[in-house]
């Protein structure tokens, strides 16, 4: 058995410790909305939390989490009410949806470490997250309007 | 379609009002399951005793935002607020055919222009039926009752909700040709509405196919032959079965899967099968086989879909004539969510839980590969995280219903990347020869453009092009705007032994790369601008002389900022009216994207906030193509694998994008593709303007320029 820290909660599974954090979340412990997109950390659609940390889910085994602390979309608020969340409604930036679980939990690592990113911040913390609808340009908007919001514009 | 909709109506044995789509009783084939087959099931609109209003929503959410901009059809002429309405994903059934395609299909920016006449009236519909009952119950004339937010009001301000009033609507005759709301009444149609589907898409609980879980589910992972048309010849599992969680390792017709109690072990064990391939008739493929096969092909005469004048005389007669060939590669979709497909097989009937562009081609692969009757089949339509035309495809259903039927339990099958790009249905590869002819006094009077490739169609609905040219062939071909007294457009099928599918925009940005980067060339060859060359032949196309001076105004064409260069493109397809100037700069002598521009005449919009967003998302589809797009093919394997050596576009890349929309009141035109095709012409059209360079391959890493 291995325990794990999700979304605050603690939970055992009985998997091989080489098995990918992606696939445990999904299969195992049913909270989908965690994404696979390409099996080698290429596509950053299963980007989630891991110690607060920005990491891809299909490249991590969860014998190498530990009781560091996982944070999934499902657990990145309660309501929707996460600054990113807020701005990502505000602008309507999903389309298909399938890459913005990864691209929300990418852009608000990105915010916990630097409150007001620049451009050229959005760009090398980003450029991971593939979106094949090509949002990016209300990606990039939504993570500045995010930046206000968290500062209380 | 030339009369309006005929509707029916029916108190649902919940009780509530119904409206589905009349039909005559004999062309009912396509229906739900056995039990499944009332009236609900057809239905657009249900409108519930408890006020519920469900709209189900025949076309699939790729993220084009029909889930929304449908809903709104309704919602204005029923006369709600659009939150008030719950949508559902509609099960096959002839009534959600597709007009203009012949089926329930979501492709071909047809959505809104399907829906456009049907829904609305289907709305109006409901919403007579309910005023005629409350005034009934009234006893006024319903003429002098109105309709406020899913409330009916009596001249006196009595009020009955329309849950109130759905069991007696249900049991009045239904009208005909209930009268639509003119434009200057929309509320709704026209003014940016927020999306439906983003609240679930932002915080995990929207359900893609990939994670649809039901109870005692068994996954899946399939190994399909490496070489496209290859089999399996011989295999030896032993291994494989025994490791952890595997259930069984069974061989289906599109491969052997490894089935487990969990997806990842699945995967795991179905690196230890021993398989041994038949490489089938592709053995030799490659991309020089390809290119060669085209050129060979490209000397017989196609199937003509255009001819005005004598283009042939006219260029013999000319003395300034140009000519080019131009070449483009196979391409991959490359949705972000791999295919997969959730079956369960029981003795009373099959449920598939899918992404699909294509319910009832879905339904019938998965009753044929189970061995039932259509009736048998349930398809539950998920959201697709990606469609693209990927997913007008169903070359991953049957395993997943045979692995279902096999385990007799429900089996999620999903495909890894890897899978997904090699065995793909990829965009046909052109060899594409075009000429053009002046007269003495340098006028264009001939336009001969000659199309070599091969026919997605052909394989797909081949009843299409059994006597005619395959009209998704020679779109922006066939079309050909500029007024040249002569014009001549032939398409020459060449099948090249692999599947070709449908591509966002699908063969629009095939041929507008050649139409407009050819015109290009033909204005450089008379010293002329290529903005005031294209203006003069346009001046019978008002609708594209006004988004070509909107875009070229905005962008400044011609004035770049100091260092950038300028290309222009355009084009009408799926009835909408675009031009796009591209403005780009060097960087170590690579090709960067530093603005695109985009205007555009789509006749009356619905939702102009995701035709905004349709224009970004297909600019930016177009740009991936453009810059790394490429498929090659070596002994019949496809060697891109994944998203390392398939680049796409990424943040990083990502250029600002400014889109114009024209207020029109023409009919609706599609806009989930077109603006992906005038990428690349117009790219290209600027490195020429930079470099001096034409580039008549793509992609642009070809020329070392990406």
């Amino acid at each position: 058995m291995t325990k794990l820290n999700v979304n605050g909660k603690t939970v055992e599974v009985d998997v091989e410790p080489e098995m990918p954090l992606l696939w445990v979340l999904r299969d195992t412990l049913g909270l989908t909305g965690t994404k696979f997109g390409c099996g080698m950390a290429l596509c950053g659609a299963c980007t989630v939390h891991l110690d607060g940390q920005p990491v891809r889910s299909c490249q991590t085994p969860i014998g190498s989490v530990g009781d560091k602390p996982v944070t999934t979309i499902e657990g990145l608020s309660p309501d929707r009410s996460h600054p990113v969340q807020q701005a990502w409604i505000e602008l309507d930036v999903p389309q298909c949806g399938y890459c913005q679980s990864g691209q929300i939990m990418s852009a608000s690592a990105l915010l916990a470490s630097k409150p007001q990113p620049s451009d050229a911040d959005i760009d090398s913390a980003m450029a991971g997250n593939i979106c094949r609808c090509g949002t990016y340009q209300r990606i990039r908007a939504a993570i500045h309007r995010a930046a206000e919001i968290k500062s209380g514009a | 379609m030339s009369a309006n909709p005929v509707f029916v109506s029916r108190r649902t044995f919940v009780g509530g009002l119904v409206i589905a789509l009349g039909l005559p009783a004999c062309s009912s084939k396509h229906q739900g399951a056995a039990g499944n087959n009332s009236l609900e099931s057809s239905a657009w609109l249900r409108i519930g005793t408890d006020d519920s209003i469900t709209f189900q929503c025949d076309r699939s959410e790729m993220g084009q935002g029909v889930y929304t901009s449908l809903a709104m059809l309704i919602a204005e002429e029923l006369g709600v607020g659009l939150q008030k309405i719950k949508v559902e994903f509609a099960p096959p059934g002839d009534q959600f055919h597709n007009n203009l395609l012949g089926g329930q299909v979501t492709g071909g920016s047809t959505s809104v222009r399907d829906a456009w006449e049907k829904l609305r009236r289907a709305g109006a519909t409901a919403r007579h039926l309910l005023i005629t009952a409350a005034a009934a119950e009234w006893d006024v004339d319903a003429r002098s009752c109105r309709v406020e937010d899913g409330v009916i009001v009596s001249p006196s301000y009595e009020k009955l909700r329309f849950g109130q009033v759905a069991d007696a609507a249900s049991r009045l005759p239904v009208p005909k040709d209930v009268p639509l709301k003119p434009r200057s009444e929309f509320t709704l149609i026209g003014q940016p509405q927020k999306r439906k589907d983003t609240p679930s898409k932002i915080d995990g609980s929207a359900i893609f196919g990939i994670d649809v879980r039901l109870p005692d589910m068994l996954y899946a992972s399939l190994a399909q032959p490496p070489m496209l048309g290859g089999s399996v010849k011989t295999f030896n599992d032993e291994k494989a079965r025994s490791m952890p969680g595997i259930k069984a390792v069974i061989l289906t017709s599109s491969g052997i899967a490894v089935i487990a109690d969990s997806w990842w072990r699945a995967r795991q064990a179905r690196d230890q099968l021993k398989i041994e391939w038949d490489a089938g008739p592709n053995a030799a493929l490659n991309d020089t086989t390809i290119s060669q096969l085209l050129r060979k092909g490209a000397a017989g005469a196609g199937r003509v879909a255009r001819n005005d004048g004598d283009a042939a005389a006219a260029i013999k007669g000319s003395k300034t004539v140009y000519r080019a060939d131009y070449e483009l590669p196979l391409l991959a979709h490359a949705t972000l969510e791999p295919q997969n497909c959730t079956t369960d097989v029981r003795p009373d009937g099959v449920d598939i839980h899918v992404p699909t562009q294509v319910q009832q081609i879905a339904q019938a692969a998965a009753a044929k590969a189970a061995g039932v009757d259509l009736g048998k089949v349930r398809v539950h339509t998920t959201f697709l995280g990606g469609g693209f035309g990927r997913r007008l495809e169903v070359d991953f259903i049957p395993a997943a219903v045979e692995a279902s039927k096999a385990m007799k339990r429900p089996v999620k099958l999903l495909w890894t990347r890897e899978d997904d790009m090699t065995h793909d249905a990829y965009r046909p590869p052109a060899f594409d020869q075009v000429a053009g002819a002046f007269d003495d006094k340098g006028k264009l009077v001939a336009w001969n453009l000659h199309l070599t490739g091969p026919s997605i169609t052909a394989r797909m609905f081949p009843a299409v092009v059994e006597k005619a040219v395959d009209p998704f062939a020679v779109e922006a071909a066939a079309n050909y705007l500029y007024d040249v007294p002569n014009v001549h457009v032939d398409f020459q099928q060449q099948e090249i032994g692999i599947d070709v599918g449908y591509w966002r925009s699908v063969s629009h940005a095939l041929n507008c790369f050649v139409v407009e980067s050819f015109m290009d060339e033909l204005a450089f060859s008379q010293r002329q601008s290529p903005l005031e060359f294209r203006k003069a032949l346009l001046e019978k196309q008002p609708r594209m002389l006004k988004v070509l001076k909107l875009v070229t105004k905005e962008a400044y064409y011609g004035y770049p900022p100091k260092g950038c260069y300028h290309g222009l493109a355009v084009m009408e397809g799926y009835g909408t009216y675009m031009a796009t100037v591209a403005e780009i700069f060097l960087q170590n002598g690579k090709a960067k994207i530093r603005r695109m521009y985009c205007a555009l005449d789509c006749g009356q919009q619905v939702n102009p906030d995701t035709v905004v967003a349709q224009v970004e998302s297909s600019i930016n589809f177009g740009l991936s193509a453009l810059m790394w797009g490429e498929i090659n093919i070596q002994n019949g394997r496809v060697q891109q694998t994944n998203f390392d050596r398939y680049k796409v576009l990424r943040m990083d890349d990502a250029a600002r994008i400014d889109t114009y929309v024209v207020d029109s009141e023409e009919a609706p035109g599609g806009v989930g593709e077109p603006a992906t095709a005038l990428v690349a012409p117009a790219v290209c059209n600027a490195i020429y303007a930079a470099t001096g360079r034409r580039l008549r391959s793509l992609p642009l890493t070809r020329h070392g320029l990406a």
